[in-house]
């Protein structure tokens, strides 16, 4: 066997909150050699949920979603090289180059990168077609929806929903344009999903099932959105929350395993040694479900740099061997004042749901899913302290019998 | 012994109510809270663990 470098410099690319976390995590765990955190924004690391929310209304300056205090930071001695994206890995030299021509070399490395936004093509000299990702993606928002445009919201994910929700709150006119018959109902099933739609319905929203985007039109300035099925949406602005992409270009030809995602093991090691990955860009088998896949969430990608950081230090022999990686996922989002909570994986299939709460005077709502005989995921819509036990059974893999008798 | 909860750091998973739910419940907006006015010098266990539960360490104890 090949005599492993020690572990004195680890680069983390990435100024994520999955950078962040693993950076306090490895110092936490007594880890004292250099640790650099590269990031392709000029921002320290800052918190993504809260775009699409308190930063959108105007409620958080953008400084508030700063992830730790400039105090915090100096106290983790990182060193930081920031606005410069990474454009190449080698994995046998063991260094990284970045945009400007510079290397870094590193005896571990993890990749957090997250993803970009999914574009639909437009003219480039066509303004008020945005994506939503980034702190200066939700600043150029704000300042347009505060010019009081006609919102067209294309995608009824989360994203979507939240800046649906923030453009009605101001009062002004939206449509959502979603390809699926019922938003959300890909993950939570058209029941559901419906449920998600109505919140939308009721509180004045235009909504387009069943169409994309043929076009966006306008005179350097967006006008009109033209749809599949032939109508025309007057819009100032689009916001366009159809999904995202790993961001691994820069690793290909590097012969790090890609496939959707930095393709991980269960304990977040990719196929190069040395080379870990955590976040909306690291894919690999969750043994609680059985599937292989990425999870975009805010949770995740702080729990699974964590479970990288436990495996790096073990592979350095600087750590107890690690256990493989297996969370319940969990998400949330706010729209019109209510919250929406996922845990775990919901099925789509119609027999695969059952709501077992609702309270019309809250508009609360809790159902459950289950995949065979398994409970597997539980979705709670103003309803959080109800969710509760539904994550810990998901994550003992109850039976659905047993956790429909738990009332 | 003074226990603080941030609001902005906690997303609701509500670990801390699963482990000490004599001490922490979570409100309509899913936001952890103190269910006592003190905590006293024998739930001090208690509320140490459900800060330890917190994955965002929104539960801070302090003294």
């Amino acid at each position: 066997m090949a005599e492993r470098p020690r572990l004195r410099r680890v680069a983390i690319v990435g100024a994520s909150l999955a950078g962040i976390t693993a950076a306090e995590s490895l110092r936490a765990r007594g880890f004292r050699g250099d640790i650099t955190m590269l990031g392709a924004e000029r921002h320290r690391p800052y918190d993504r949920p809260p775009l699409s929310k308190h930063l959108l209304s105007g409620g958080w300056a953008a400084d508030r979603t700063q992830l730790r205090s400039t105090e915090a930071l100096a106290g983790l001695d990182l060193e930081w090289r920031l606005g410069q994206p990474a454009v190449w890995l080698d994995p046998v030299a063991r260094d990284i180059t970045l945009a400007d021509g510079s290397t870094l070399g590193y005896d571990a490395a993890l990749l957090c990168t997250g993803t970009t936004a999914r574009q639909i093509p437009h003219p480039a000299q066509l303004s008020g077609v945005h994506t939503l990702r980034t702190l200066d993606d939700a600043l150029a928002i704000r300042t347009a929806l505060d010019r009081s445009p006609r919102v067209a919201v294309v995608g009824g994910g989360f994203i979507g929903a939240e800046v649906a929700a923030e453009a009605r709150r101001r009062g002004l006119s939206v449509t959502m344009v979603e390809a699926l018959p019922v938003p959300m109902s890909r993950g939570l099933g058209q029941r559901m999903g419906q449920l998600c739609a109505d919140l939308h319905l009721r509180h004045g929203v235009d909504v387009r099932c069943g169409v994309t985007v043929r076009a966006f039109e306008g005179d350097r300035r967006l006008q009109r959105v033209l749809l599949s099925d032939g109508a025309t949406v007057d819009a100032d602005l689009a916001v366009v929350g159809i999904g995202s992409v790993p961001a691994t270009d820069w690793l290909s030809g590097s012969g790090i395993e890609l496939d959707d995602g930095v393709v991980c093991d269960p304990f977040c090691r990719t196929s190069a040694p040395g080379v870990y990955a955590a976040g909306d860009v690291a894919r690999w088998h969750n043994g609680l479900f059985g599937v292989r896949a990425r999870i975009e969430h805010w949770t995740n990608a702080r729990e699974q740099a964590i479970a990288a950081v436990g495996t790096m230090l073990a592979d350095y022999g600087a750590g107890d061997a690690p256990a493989p990686y297996s969370p319940v996922p969990y998400v949330w989002s706010d729209q019109y004042g209510s919250r929406i909570q996922v845990a775990g994986r919901p099925s789509p299939h119609a027999d695969a749901v059952r709501v077992i709460h609702r309270d019309d005077a809250t508009d609360a709502t809790v159902a459950v899913y289950r995949d065979g005989d398994t409970l597997v995921g539980a979705l709670a819509v103003n309803a959080p302290k109800l969710l509760l036990p539904y994550r810990r059974m998901i994550a003992a893999r109850t039976r659905w019998e047993d956790a429909l008798a738990v009332r | 012994m003074e226990i603080t909860v941030d609001p902005d750091k906690c997303c609701g998973y509500g670990d801390c109510v699963l482990t000490a739910p004599e001490l922490f419940d979570l409100g309509g907006d899913g936001v952890a809270v103190l269910l006592v006015e003190e905590v006293r010098e024998d739930q001090r266990a208690d509320v140490e663990a459900a800060a330890a539960s917190c994955p965002v360490a929104a539960i801070v104890v302090h003294g």
